[in-house]
């Protein structure tokens, strides 16, 4: 949970099985390159023809998916269960769901236009909530550096902006693109900064991706026994290099893209996500919220 | 010959040419390279002054603006912004 109040995301390596995978996969119609003709003609079948059902804004996760699907199988997944139980609570509602194709360079070349890579952006609107939603990333098949991963950047997602109001952002220090095995899973924070890179192989590459919301106050979802106490105060800048890390060390890492100025806030603003996320309205990580709270007059 | 503009913009570490850069952009007019999100992984300078010096005008800085009154921890867009270009003349 410090990981993900840190930087947004977390991964779950080839966790789903080459059997699910492969029934995800027959499911949509996924073909051979050649015997596709074009995006538009791409997608029109792959609405027309695959058993992901349409679901209403709103639906519970649990009516989502019909019994047995690869999409039920892969919720059903105890790790994935696990990590949004966790984040977004058992009771958590979709908002909704797509599949993401990224077409190699010889669509483009056939239909004559500039291959591009997707800007980056933050999803749905600007979100200045406390409560976050969740958007699942999934993984069927391999993906190589060269087929261009879902661009990410680790510790953006407090940072309230405009959805693509960031695309002029080029090249972000620090960014990272997903290459992963057959079966990833990948869960970032509804306002991390992303984009999809550009697919240079040969072959089509797939993200299915889900988006969910609580229904509840995210507090403490993840450690049900409430035994969570943050840790206690430690010296700053003289300090003992000597003691083991902590946690305090996960929430307090800073990210190279971060201004010298504003990573302060950035650490002020893990911290008070860090007071949801427990329920210790008070607790404090190096003591950046205690010093400004400390208001006398 | 024709001339055609080539622009940069890097955001800076603090508001300062000497800061590190922590975000790029580069848009090429003279239709040599395109460049798009995503392309590189590293600065084409390490600070704002190294594009100064390999011949790039600064054309436009961003402005201090004080933080409102009451949203003074939130955080949004990368802030120390500046715009640079170069001319190149050519047959384009």
């Amino acid at each position: 949970m410090a990981e993900f109040a840190s930087s947004g995301c977390l991964f779950f390596d080839e966790l789903i099985d080459e059997q699910t995978n492969k029934e995800f996969l027959d499911d949509i119609g996924h073909t051979d390159i050649d015997k596709a003709d074009s995006v538009n003609d791409f997608y029109k079948n792959i609405k027309a023809t695959s058993s992901i059902p349409r679901i209403p804004a709103g639906t519970p996760l649990k009516e989502a998916f019909p019994k047995n699907s690869p999409l039920d199988k892969i919720f059903k997944n105890e790790v994935v269960e696990g990590a949004i139980t966790s984040l977004v609570g058992s009771n958590t509602i979709v908002d909704h769901q797509f599949l993401h194709i990224t077409f190699p360079t010889k669509y483009f070349n056939q239909a004559n236009q500039r291959q591009m890579s997707q800007a980056n952006h933050q999803d749905s609107t600007i979100d200045p909530r406390s409560t976050f939603d969740v958007q699942l990333f999934y993984f069927p098949t391999e993906v190589t550096k060269e087929m261009g991963g879902t661009r990410y950047h680790p510790g953006t997602h407090l940072r309230i902006v405009n959805e693509m109001a960031i695309a002029k952002y080029q090249n972000i220090l620090g960014q990272k693109s997903i290459v992963c095995k057959p079966g990833t899973i990948g869960i970032f924070h509804s306002g991390l900064w992303h984009g999809a890179g550009v697919n240079f192989s040969e072959n089509i590459r797939y993200m299915f991706k889900v988006r969910l919301q609580p229904t509840e106050k995210q507090e403490l979802l993840w450690d049900p026994e409430k035994k969570y106490q943050p840790l206690p105060n430690r010296a700053l800048y003289w300090t003992d290099e000597t003691k083991d890390q902590t946690i305090n060390d996960i929430l307090m890492r800073s990210y190279p893209w971060q201004e010298a100025d504003t990573n302060r806030l950035d650490k002020i603003n893990v911290v008070k996500f860090w007071r949801l996320l427990t329920g210790h309205k008070k607790m404090d990580v190096d003591y950046w919220l205690t010093r400004i709270e400390n208001e006398l007059y | 010959m024709a001339k055609r503009q080539k622009v940069l913009v890097l955001y800076l570490k603090f508001p300062s040419l000497e800061a590190e850069v922590i975000s790029w952009a580069t848009f090429d007019g003279t239709g040599k390279k395109l460049h798009m999100t995503g392309d590189s992984d590293t600065p084409p300078y390490p600070t704002g002054l190294d594009a100064l010096l390999d011949g790039w005008r600064l054309f436009q800085a961003s402005q201090a603006i004080p933080e409102q009154p009451g949203e003074e921890y939130r955080t949004s867009y990368l802030k120390h912004e500046f715009f640079f270009e170069k001319l190149e003349e050519g047959d384009f």
